[in-house]
């Protein structure tokens, strides 16, 4: 069994408890941005802490970290494939009227779920159903 | 001829083949889970009314979960670290204690899909909806199956044996906590 450098584990758990209150008290500052840096800034900071210590990538070998980026690198193609796809709902030669249609429609606050009628084209209250596209897009 | 197996005794590219195989294990969940958060980033931000939908989860249940998880993973990397100063027992102990960590996640995620599910919010009720319950659902999928692997290894490591499969099923099991510590600002904090 090969040996492995163990780091402070308290101080780094706690570090981790401390990130996650943060990112829990981010939105009750009221301020968008504060809240998505709090969540996702801290969210990375928490992953990169649990990689490179629990996990020890930090003094794993090279090939380790190639296998893992290799993974990753798949996931940034995939995104930049598709993304402009799905995020957009109309391109130069396409229209998704399912999607359009869907954000139209909206979907219903909480408390609000189930008080609101049927909308029409089958879709429910609140958006399950995409209302037939009547054009070449998805 | 040793009866030991390949993984314990051959060491490819400088790294045992068992961990290297989890490295391997590990890419491939980068793809599954990482293809579906990306889905739902992509998702989330062409559609803004799904806010309303974000709006119903409970942060507070979500912030317990991701202690919870995290808590498991400082129990499963003390279990790595007592593995290697070959105290066998004392790495059964903290695995077990992983253990304990893994089934209050799935108890709290089991109470909060139960009233979720009366509230009426199913996996078809919409796109956001259907994402909350396959990615978590995936996710609780792979928390019953590390600890369930755990459970034999800690069966083994409190004889003092296989003690090197204590760091594979750690690294598995942090990965599991790296997953959750995006689901939960994600599906919790963004609304």
């Amino acid at each position: 069994m090969s040996e492995t450098h163990h780091p402070n584990y308290p101080k780094i758990y706690l570090t981790l408890v401390i990130l996650l209150a943060i990112s829990v008290a981010g939105p009750l500052v009221g301020i968008r941005w504060v809240t998505l840096i709090a969540a996702f800034g801290i969210a990375v900071v928490k992953a990169d802490l649990v990689v490179q210590n629990f996990m020890h990538l930090k003094t794993e070998r090279r090939i380790a970290k190639y296998v893992l980026g290799a993974a990753l690198a798949l996931m940034a193609l995939f995104w930049f494939g598709i993304a402009p796809d799905v995020m957009e709902h109309h391109g130069d030669n396409w229209v998704n009227d399912a999607a359009i249609a869907a954000t139209a429609r909206g979907i219903a606050p909480p408390g609000e779920h189930e008080a609101r009628p049927a909308a029409p084209g089958g879709a429910d209250s609140t958006g399950a159903a995409a209302t037939p596209s009547s054009g070449p897009g998805k | 001829m040793s009866s030991r197996p390949i993984a314990t005794t051959r060491s490819a590219s400088g790294i045992p083949t068992g961990r290297l195989a989890i490295w391997w294990v590990l890419a491939s969940e980068i793809v599954i889970f990482g293809g579906l958060i990306a889905s739902y980033i992509m998702h989330r931000l062409g559609h803004p009314e799904w806010a309303n939908a974000t709006a119903v989860t409970k942060t507070w249940i979500g912030a317990t979960n991701t202690f919870v998880l995290l808590s498991s993973s400082f129990t499963a990397v003390l279990a790595h670290q007592a593995a290697e100063q070959g105290n066998g027992p004392r790495a059964a102990r903290f695995l077990r204690m992983t253990i304990l960590g893994a089934l209050t996640f799935l108890t709290i995620k089991s109470f909060e899909w139960g009233h979720e599910l009366s509230e009426g919010y199913t996996v078809t009720t919409n796109g956001f909806w259907s994402f909350y319950y396959t990615a978590c659902g995936l996710h609780a999928l792979h928390v019953i199956a590390g600890a369930v692997i755990m459970a034999f290894i800690a069966r083994d490591a409190a004889k003092n044996r296989e003690l090197q499969r204590v760091e594979l099923i750690g690294i598995y099991w942090h990965f599991v906590d790296v997953v959750w510590i995006f689901l939960f600002p994600l599906l919790y904090i963004a609304k």
